[in-house]
């Protein structure tokens, strides 16, 4: 089978990053590894769309770009103490490529090495994500500088200074063990959640790879869980991205304007995502713990499951931001809970819960909160206080698209 | 590989400090720096007197000027330091985590210089 450029693009990227996994383990350095692929790229460039893609496409790219680096080392007369192990460097066997997950792996997979690493909070926020895309992802330097929206001399330098922490503090190339773990894993589970949102956040005429990145977390997220399988939070991530993206057609109607949960179009929503989705939740609740992530997929799912906006379990929800709000406690959750709790019971309950403390205070310049309030307020028929509160939404906007959506609902209370 | 682990923390909040509170941080640092005796992996490790008692000395174009107090006013400021050899940096981090300082303070970590025979500065230290 011929394969077009595009194809060999696609599944180099999607297949690379064992072998780069696996070189930076053994080679003990991005920037070897990172070449030793990209000279295996250009092969395949050359010989896949002639000869057709490899069956085993990651273990043909382990083999060559090992390969190349043995070369290099030999030419550059370096590092032979590693030849040894780069020759028995085993390629990996085949990866599913659905999201079934698999029993736990029992080989320790490179990528996993790979990613903590990438995400280790000793690197720089905006070098997490980088890193990741780059190595993990396989997205070229301009493409990363192009979907974050810096010039790509900031982000080489930007990938260059998060490699040479990594060697000068000497940032171990492992999965942390034990008590580390928990720290970690928020950390890379944070980094792959901002990928998505800055995908998620992209208008329609935005570059294409800069919307692809909901895409590209989803696959990283992934892979971390079937690496992962019995983590909690690793499934819950996934979960919630899915069922997120799931309504992505949906959020934006015609001129870009914002459309809302309860006015969305349900049809426009992904039904083949929202099923993985609600799959891989079912499958992280049955492991027991419930952490922020979980539980966030969770009120995404039920949200997910009603075919009308009428049909939402609001209870249920309700009682889901209940347990977040133990698990990670913030004014937004509890403004979300509030408003859950006023589907459920009526808006004089949520109104309550909205006056409560120092709610107000906190998120007096968050936009969301007056439009809360001021929607609690007219279903309360209290208008004149909901176009007070309508008002300060507005002056708070963000853009234009959301200063549009809230004058709207500002003229329907008059 | 060498770590330096410099401790950083407000001298003003400690002023009220009673004697039984300084002992207790006393004793909490003298566990700890036994501990990493016992482990290998303490190089050194000094506590400072305050920035009250400190001297600054600059040298420029051969003048000499020597002035009362810390190098530059700071919030947190130095109060001490210990130098470990550590397998990597996450085992750095769980010593610094261990310091009593980094609770209300800050501990930073610096790879210490490596230099090869021929004196040239290592630009990556390895273990």
């Amino acid at each position: 089978m011929r394969a077009s450029a595009e194809l060999v693009d696609r599944v180099f990227r999607r297949e690379s990053g064992r072998a780069t996994a696996s070189l930076i383990r053994v080679l003990g350095d991005f920037d070897l590894a990172e070449d030793a692929v990209q000279e295996a790229f250009l092969v395949a460039m050359q010989v896949w769309p002639e000869r057709g893609l490899p069956d085993n496409a990651g273990a043909w790219i382990t083999t060559t770009a090992r390969n190349k680096a043995i070369d290099r080392l030999r030419r550059e007369r370096r590092g032979t103490e590693k030849l040894e192990e780069l020759s028995a460097l085993e390629p990996p066997p085949p990866e599913p490529d659905d999201l079934e997950l698999e029993e736990a792996a029992v080989i320790p997979d490179d990528r996993l090495r790979l990613i903590f690493t990438c995400c280790h909070p000793a690197l720089a926020p905006e070098a997490r994500v980088a890193l990741t895309l780059r190595s993990l992802g396989g997205l070229s330097t301009p493409e990363i500088a192009r979907a974050f929206l810096v010039s790509e001399t900031t982000m080489a330098q930007r990938l260059v200074r998060a490699k040479r922490k990594i060697k000068a503090a000497n940032i171990p190339y492992e999965v942390p063990a034990g008590h580390e773990l928990p720290d970690r894993l928020d950390s890379v589970l944070a980094s792959l959640y901002l990928i998505f949102n800055e995908g998620y956040s992209a208008t329609s005429d935005a570059a294409l790879v800069r919307r692809e990145l909901c895409g590209e977390a989803i696959r990283l997220a992934g892979t971390l869980a079937r690496l992962m399988p019995d983590e909690p939070e690793a499934l819950g991530l996934l979960a919630l991205l899915l069922l997120q993206d799931s309504r992505r057609e949906a959020r934006v109607g015609a001129g870009g304007d914002l459309v809302l949960l309860e006015d969305q179009d349900r049809s426009l929503w992904d039904r083949r995502e929202i099923e993985t989705g609600l799959r891989v939740l079912d499958r992280g609740m049955r492991l027991g713990a419930t952490g922020p992530y979980l539980l966030q997929a969770a009120i995404a799912g039920e949200h997910a499951r009603a075919s009308n906006p009428e049909d939402t379990d609001w209870r249920r929800i309700a009682s889901l931001y209940e347990l977040l709000l133990h698990a990670s406690p913030s004014p937004v959750v509890e403004l979300n809970r509030a408003v859950a709790v006023a589907m459920a019971e009526g808006p004089q309950r949520g109104l309550e819960l909205l006056d409560e403390g120092e709610l107000a205070d906190e998120l007096a310049g968050y936009q969301w909160f007056w439009s809360a309030r001021a929607d609690l307020l007219r279903r309360a028929g209290r208008y004149v206080e909901a176009a007070g509160d309508y008002r300060r939404a507005v002056e708070l906007a963000k853009n234009p698209a959301e200063r549009r959506f809230l004058e709207g609902r500002l003229e329907e209370v008059g | 590989m060498k770590y330096a682990l410099t401790i950083y923390g407000d001298e003003s909040g400690r002023e009220g400090a009673s004697d039984e509170e300084m002992q207790a941080v006393s004793a909490a640092y003298a566990a700890l720096t036994r501990e990493m005796q016992e482990k290998g992996v303490l190089v050194a490790g000094e506590g400072l007197y305050p920035t009250p008692t400190a001297t600054t000395v600059r040298v420029r174009d051969g003048d000499r000027t020597v002035t009362d107090g810390p190098f530059a006013e700071t919030k947190e400021q130095l109060g001490g330091f210990y130098v470990l050899d550590c397998r990597d940096l996450d085992e750095a981090i769980d010593w610094a985590a261990k310091i009593p300082g980094a609770q209300s303070g800050s501990v930073e970590i610096r790879p210490v210089m490596v230099f090869d025979e021929a004196g040239n500065l290592v630009e990556e230290a390895t273990a």
